[in-house]
């Protein structure tokens, strides 16, 4: 698995990981997700969205969560407030990603809006299992660009070729996604509060999923973090 | 249009919300709660995705070949395997149990 956690560094002279190595797991990730802009290409044409409104999306969204929750909800007829509602409620989480990244990372004021754009699950994962920040901007920058490029390159080669490939789900594309959620995951559940938090907003996500509107169940899962620190916060 | 509206609006607000996190100021970090609060959001979204795009169809929960793929993601996990690797075992054994039939 690329995202470790991170060793801790001993705060000797020695200066953090090398460069290498945070490049091999940036480009780990960013090789890995960026390909999987193929099932999101396949998946937009399939959901009768033009080639020229995927590749759209994959160069302005820039989120994938949020791009297949849009094609998705378009698909079965939603109408765009809607659509775009879902899509926008599944992308809040990046500010969260944000706030954290922001001080890891130090960027200057000018640089903040276009870094803005590849703050998603996978360069704050890639960025938080860095050590110290020189390795963080290291492989945030290395993450974002190889994932955004190659996620732009498969999106358009996904929506050209979808009649070629037919039913995506045959081939199991369908599973890359939370796969990638769950890869993403694994190494942030380290203690019981964070498994706490995890199996309460799987159970809150799975079961509003019926009863409400498209991407409002995730973020009642959010809750599921103030939750357990409140509940934690009353045992001691 | 109606997909232009949408595919409009989905991109300046997925945008808003990765600024806005950028930009709100440091000493709001400062404070424990918050500290711990951003840290335990990811988990709790990461997993409520992850359980949805497995777990369902639409606004219908239902088991079928991705549950064995994920499945297999998790072993792949715990065995330490790249992440191209976790994201291959997914997919395959997703393909295979749809091809048996599953």
């Amino acid at each position: 698995m690329v995202i470790r956690e991170a060793p801790v560094h001993d705060g000797g002279p020695t200066p953090g990981r090398p460069r290498a190595a945070v490049v091999r797991d940036a480009l780990g990730v960013g090789v890995a997700v960026g390909l999987s802009g193929f099932a999101f290409g396949v998946t937009a044409a399939g959901a009768g969205i033009s080639v020229l409104q995927a590749c759209v999306l994959s160069l302005l969204v820039f989120t994938g969560a949020s791009q297949f929750a849009l094609v998705g909800a378009l698909a079965a007829g939603g109408n765009p407030f809607t659509a775009a509602a879902g899509a926008f409620f599944l992308g809040t989480r990046n500010a969260f990603y944000g706030l954290r990244l922001s001080q890891l990372l130090a960027l200057p004021r000018a640089v903040r809006p276009f870094a803005a754009h590849w703050v998603i699950d996978e360069t704050t994962a890639v960025s938080l299992a860095q050590p110290d920040r020189k390795a963080a901007r290291l492989g945030f920058t290395v993450t974002g660009l190889s994932l955004y490029v190659l996620w732009n390159l498969t999106t358009l080669l996904g929506a050209l070729g979808a009649e070629a490939i037919g039913d995506t789900s045959a081939w199991g594309l369908d599973a890359a996604g939370p796969a990638v959620f769950l890869a993403l995951l694994a190494p942030m559940l380290k203690t019981s509060t964070e498994r706490a938090v995890a199996g309460l907003a799987l159970v809150l996500g799975l079961g509003f999923l019926p009863v409400l509107p498209s991407g409002v169940p995730v973020l009642i899962a959010a809750l599921a973090a103030p939750a357990v620190l409140w509940m934690k916060g009353r045992r001691s | 249009m109606n997909v232009w509206i949408a595919i409009g609006l989905t991109v300046v607000g997925c945008y808003a919300v990765k600024l806005a996190g950028l930009l709100v100021p440091a000493g709001a970090l400062e404070r424990p709660l918050v500290r711990r609060l951003s840290a335990l959001l990811p988990v709790a979204l990461l997993a409520a995705l992850t359980a949805q795009q497995t777990f369902s169809t639409g606004h219908e929960l239902v088991l079928d070949a991705r549950a064995a793929g994920l499945a297999a993601a998790a072993v792949a996990l715990l065995l330490r395997a790249p992440f191209l690797v976790v994201v291959g075992a997914a997919v395959v054994v997703t393909a295979g149990v749809r091809a048996l039939g599953g």
